[in-house]
C-alpha cells in the first residue's frame, strides 16, 4: 500500500546520507583535512596535531555513557525570559529550534564501565553555554540528586560564564550551584569537574573550579576573565599559552590533561578509585 | 531617579568607603592582614572588633580616596590573595563562634594576568561555596558598587542589606553593553534594562532591605552610619537565636529559591 509517510522518511534519509557523505572537516589548528567519518573515528580530535574540535552534550552522552544506561534527569527545566529582556525570549525559541536542545546543559544518570554516576553536560551552542537560572536549577538539581543517592558528580563544562539576559539571577545560579556542590562534598560524594573548551566566567568561578579532581581537555580556555577583557585592562599582550589548559596545569589548578580519546578510561579508573570507601 | 543616575552615585567618588564604615561602628577594631598562602591584598580589608560589645568579623572591600590610594588597591579590585584572606577570616570566624559581617564595593575581581595565575575564578569559587555553609550568621552591605562574581564572592548572606545607591549587577553596564550591542557606550541604556538598583534587587526577592540615603551617602555620611549600625544590630538579635546549623541550611533555601524553586520536583 502506498505511504506517503514512508516516501517522505525514505527522502529524508537519502537526503541525509548525500548531505553527510564527502562532508570534509578541516582542523582548525593545523588545517589537516579530513572527511568527517574520519575525524568522527578519532572522537573529533585531529590526527595530525591532536587539536579537539567541539562536541555536542549529545555526542558526549553517545561516546561515554555505556550504551542504553543515560536517563535524562530535569529534561522538563527550560530557559525563560524571568526580567522580560527585549528579544530574548525569541531567540531563546530560535536557538532551540536550531540546536535541538532546550538549554546550555543535559543532565542525568548513567554508567561507565558499569559505575553508575550523576552527569550533567554542558553545550556551547546554546547561548555560548551561558548559565542562566534553568542551567543553574539543572546543575544544582543534578548535585542534590546524586548526594540523596550516593552518587558520584561528573560535570563537562564549557561556557562563556553567566547568561547576560537574566542578570543578576544568573549570577545567583553561581551561589546556588556552589552551595550544592558544597552539599554533595559534604555528604562524602565524587566530584569530578572536567573542563572543555571554552569554560571562562561565571562558570569557571563557580561549581567548575570546586571538582575534587579537575580535568581539562588539551588546549581548552580556561580562566575568570576573557583574554580581551585582560589584554584591554593591563594594556600589554598576554604571554604564549596563557589561559590554556596546560598553562593552567603548570599553575596548579588542573589535576590533569585528559585526552578525549583517553576521557572514558580515565573516568572509569576515577570512579573505580572511588567505590566503595564513601561515608 | 534613573538606574544610570543611581550608578553615577554608587560610584561618586565621595563615596564613604568600607573603612569608614568600619571606624564609625565598630569598637576596638583590629586589621588583619595576608592569606598565609601568597601575599597580602589591600582591596579586601577584614579584622575583628566589638559590635556593641560582641566580638564580631568584617571584612570588606576597599576603594581609595584618591589616585595614589587608588592605584595601591586597583580602584577596589581584588585579587585572589584577597579572597583568600577574607576565606581565613570567616573560616576563623567560624571557629571563634563570631558573626561575619561584609561591606561590597568592587567594580569586580581584577581582570590581569597574575590574578588569572594564581586563580580568580577558583578563589571567588571557594569564597562562595564557603559562606553558603558558614555556620555563623553572615549580613552583607552593599554600599556601593557590586559588580559581578567579585563582589558575589563577599555577598552570600543570611540578610542582604543595601544602599539605597548602591547597585548590584552581573557585569559593569559597560561590559554588558559591550558583550551585548558590541558598543560600550551604551552603557546607559544597559542600567536601565539590567536591574541593578536596589529597588530592583528588593522586588526580586534577592535583597532584604534597603537604606535610605536621602541625598546621596556622601552627603548624609553620619545619618548613613547610624542607620547601617542599626540595621546590622537587628539582624543579629533576630539571627543570634538561631544555631549555626539551622543558619547555615536557612542561606541554602534561600539561594535555592533564585531562579527556579517554583517549578514541580522532576527528578
Amino acid at each position: 500500500m502506498y505511504n506517503p509517510f514512508r516516501q517522505k522518511r525514505k527522502v529524508l534519509t537519502a537526503l541525509k546520507e548525500i548531505k553527510e557523505s564527502g562532508v570534509t572537516l578541516e582542523c582548525k589548528k593545523c588545517g589537516h583535512k579530513l572527511p568527517k567519518e574520519k575525524f568522527a573515528e578519532t572522537a573529533y580530535v585531529c590526527p595530525e596535531c591532536g587539536y579537539h574540535m567541539n562536541v555536542t552534550s549529545p555526542y558526549r552522552i553517545r561516546t561515554l555513557i555505556d550504551a542504553g544506561s543515560f536517563r535524562e534527569i530535569c529534561s522538563n527545566i527550560k530557559a525563560d525570559n524571568p526580567l522580560d529582556f527585549p528579544g530574548y525570549g525569541k531567540k531563546l525559541a530560535e536557538t532551540t529550534e536550531k540546536t535541538g536542545i532546550s538549554e546550555a546543559v543535559i543532565c542525568g544518570t548513567g554508567t561507565i564501565d558499569g559505575m553508575k554516576a550523576c552527569f550533567c553536560f554542558m553545550d556551547n551552542r546554546f547561548f555560548m553555554g551561558s548559565m542562566g537560572t534553568a542551567v543553574g536549577e539543572k546543575i544544582t538539581r543534578s548535585f542534590e540528586y546524586a548526594a540523596k543517592h550516593k552518587l558520584p558528580m561528573i560535570v563537562f563544562c564549557t561556557s562563556g560564564g553567566a547568561r547576560m539576559q537574566e542578570g543578576i539571577l544568573s549570577l545567583f545560579q553561581m551561589a546556588k550551584t556552589s552551595a550544592a556542590v558544597k552539599n554533595h562534598g559534604d555528604s562524602g560524594q565524587l566530584f569530578v569537574s572536567v573542563m572543555t573548551h571554552p569554560t571562562t566566567g561565571g562558570v569557571t568561578a563557580s561549581f567548575a573550579s570546586l571538582g575534587d579532581i579537575i580535568l581539562a581537555e588539551p588546549g581548552a580556555l580556561i580562566g575568570f576573565a576573557g583574554p580581551r577583557v585582560i589584554k584591554q585592562t593591563i594594556g600589554q599582550s598576554l604571554p604564549e599559552g596563557f589561559q590554556r589548559a596546560e598553562y593552567l596545569m603548570e599553575h596548579g589548578f588542573v589535576d590533569k590533561i585528559c585526552d578525549r580519546r583517553d576521557m572514558k578510561r580515565t573516568l572509569s579508573l576515577i570512579l573505580r578509585l572511588h567505590k566503595g570507601d564513601r561515608k | 531617579m534613573t538606574a544610570s543616575e543611581r550608578v553615577e552615585l554608587a560610584r561618586h567618588p565621595e563615596r564613604p568607603r568600607c573603612s569608614e564604615y568600619i571606624e564609625a561602628i565598630f569598637d576596638d577594631f583590629i586589621l588583619l592582614a595576608g592569606d598565609r598562602k601568597a601575599g597580602e591584598d589591600k582591596s579586601i580589608i577584614g579584622g575583628i572588633g566589638f559590635y556593641r560589645g560582641l566580638p564580631v568579623t568584617v571584612i570588606g572591600q576597599q576603594k581609595g580616596r584618591n589616585l595614589e590610594e587608588n592605584i595601591e588597591v586597583r580602584f577596589g579590585m581584588p585579587n585572589p590573595e584577597g579572597y583568600r584572606k577574607a576565606q581565613r577570616l570567616m573560616k576563623q570566624a567560624e571557629k571563634f563562634n563570631r558573626p561575619v559581617i561584609t561591606f561590597v564595593d568592587t567594580p569586580g575581581a581584577y581582570p590581569g594576568i597574575e590574578a588569572e595565575n594564581f586563580g580568580q575564578g577558583e578563589a571567588i569559587a571557594s569564597s562562595i561555596a564557603l559562606m553558603s555553609g558558614l555556620k555563623v550568621p553572615v549580613i552583607s552591605i552593599f554600599i556601593g558598587e557590586g559588580g559581578s562574581g567579585g563582589a558575589l564572592a563577599l555577598g552570600v548572606c543570611d540578610k542582604m542589606i543595601m544602599l539605597e545607591n548602591s547597585i548590584f549587577s552581573i557585569l559593569s553596564p559597560e561590559g554588558f553593553a559591550s558583550i551585548l550591542w558590541k558598543d560600550s557606550a551604551r552603557s546607559k541604556e544597559a542600567c536601565e534594562i539590567m536591574k541593578l538598583t536596589a529597588d530592583d534587587l528588593y522586588s526580586l526577592g534577592i535583597c532584604d532591605q534597603i537604606i535610605r540615603e536621602g541625598s546621596g551617602a556622601h552627603l548624609n555620611k553620619s545619618a548613613v552610619f547610624s542607620r547601617v549600625d542599626r540595621a546590622i544590630g537587628d539582624a543579629l538579635v533576630q539571627m543570634r537565636k538561631k544555631s549555626g546549623v539551622q543558619l547555615a541550611r536557612e542561606r541554602y533555601r534561600k539561594l535555592r529559591k533564585i531562579g527556579k524553586d517554583m517549578r514541580k520536583e522532576t527528578v
